[in-house]
C-alpha cells in the first residue's frame, strides 16, 4: 500500500526578495543621468569629486548637492579577471571586474570591463563607457571597454 | 531597472526622473524534499493522505517529517491513511492581500485537523466568512485526477460538509 522508499523528490525553489529602493534626490539625479548616457558626480566642500555621488560627505556628514557632469572615460586602478562568468553576472563571456576612476573623479567604483582577453587588461589602462542601445537608468546601462577598441 | 519601465511606459519618453530602483535579490535552490516528505508527496499524487504514527505515544503526524519531534524516534516506513475530512480548529478571515497568494479577498485561512490525525494542517476554506466556525466539519476539494502531481496543490481548498459540528473536546488540544 505504501510505496517503497525511493529517492527523495527535488524541485527548483526560487526565493526572491523583491526590493524596490527609493533613490532620494542625489541618486535619483545620478540614475536619471545614466538613462541619458551621462555621468553625474558630486563635489565635496574640499573640491574633491565623488563618483558615484553620495548624499552625505563621508568625513563630515554634511549634505552634498553640488552635482557635476564628468567624463564617461577613465582609468582602471585595479582589476580581476572573471574567466567563467556565473549566470547572474553581467556578461555571458569572460570579462574583468575593475575599479574605475573616471576622468574628473577622485574616487573609484567597481564596474565591468568587456575586454577581449585577460592579456588585454592592465592597471592604468584607459577605458570608456559603452552604453546599451536602450538605457533605463541603471548601473547595467553600460559596461566599460578599452579605449582603443571602443 | 527603472520603475517606469516595469510599469510599461516607453523608456524613450524621458519626461520623469528615475526615482526608484528595483534590486531583487534572488536565490535559486534545488530543494530536496527528503525521504519522508517525498513519501507523503508520492501519496498525495495518488490522492492519498499519508500520516505516520509515533511508536511511543501513538499520535499521528500529518504531514510526517519522518521522526517524532517530541520523542526523537524515527517513524520508519509505515504510514497511516487519513481521511480527507476533518474539523476546523481555528480560522482567520484574511482581508489583506499578499503578493504570493492569488486568492480573492476575503478568504478564510483555516487550521484543520484531519480525521485520524493528531496534528493540524493549514489550508483555506471556501465558505462565506459569516458561516465559518470552530468545530465545523469540512472536506478537501481536489483538482481533477488527471492534474494530480506530487504537490500539496492537488487539494484546492476545503469546504463545509453536512455533518454536525465536532465536540470541542475532540479538537481543543490543537487550539
Amino acid at each position: 500500500m505504501c510505496p517503497e522508499p525511493e529517492a527523495a523528490l527535488t524541485a527548483p525553489h526560487s526565493l526572491e526578495y523583491t526590493y524596490k529602493r527609493s533613490l532620494g534626490p542625489i541618486l535619483s539625479q545620478f540614475f536619471t543621468a545614466l538613462r541619458d548616457r551621462r555621468m553625474l558626480a558630486v563635489r565635496r566642500s574640499d573640491g574633491s569629486v565623488l563618483m558615484p555621488p553620495k548624499e552625505y560627505d563621508p568625513d563630515t556628514g554634511a549634505s552634498l548637492d553640488g552635482m557635476i557632469e564628468i567624463s564617461s572615460e577613465g582609468v582602471v586602478r585595479s582589476w580581476s579577471w572573471v574567466s567563467k562568468p556565473r549566470r547572474q553576472q553581467p556578461l555571458d563571456h569572460a570579462f574583468a571586474y575593475a575599479l574605475i576612476q573616471l576622468d574628473g573623479a577622485d574616487t573609484t567604483f567597481l564596474h565591468v570591463v568587456d575586454a577581449v582577453e585577460e592579456g588585454s587588461m592592465s592597471t592604468g589602462m584607459r577605458v570608456a563607457a559603452r552604453w546599451k542601445a536602450e538605457t533605463t537608468g541603471s548601473m547595467t546601462d553600460f559596461v566599460f571597454v578599452p579605449v582603443s577598441s571602443k | 531597472m527603472s520603475d517606469r519601465q516595469m510599469d510599461g511606459d516607453k523608456p524613450s519618453e524621458h519626461d520623469e526622473d528615475v526615482t526608484l530602483l528595483r534590486v531583487p535579490v534572488s536565490l535559486d535552490y534545488d530543494y530536496s524534499a527528503g525521504v519522508s516528505a517525498s513519501r507523503f508527496l508520492r501519496g498525495i499524487e495518488q490522492g492519498k493522505l499519508l500520516g505516520q504514527r509515533c511508536p511511543v505515544d501513538g499520535r499521528v503526524y500529518f504531514p510526517s517529517r519522518g521522526s517524532c519531534p517530541q520523542h526523537a524516534v524515527t517513524f520508519g516506513d509505515e504510514t497511516v491513511d487519513l481521511s480527507d475530512k476533518g474539523t476546523i480548529v481555528t480560522f482567520s478571515i484574511v482581508r489583506v492581500p499578499s503578493a504570493n497568494i492569488p486568492l480573492e479577498l476575503p478568504y478564510i485561512a483555516v487550521n484543520v485537523v484531519l480525521d485520524g490525525a493528531d496534528t493540524i494542517l493549514m489550508h483555506v476554506l471556501d465558505a462565506n466568512p459569516e458561516d465559518v466556525h470552530m468545530g465545523m466539519r469540512v472536506q478537501a476539494v481536489w483538482k481533477p485526477r488527471e492534474e494530480w502531481t506530487t504537490s500539496t496543490a492537488n487539494i484546492l481548498y476545503f469546504r463545509a460538509i453536512d455533518e454536525p459540528d465536532a465536540d470541542y473536546d475532540q479538537y481543543k488540544e490543537h487550539i
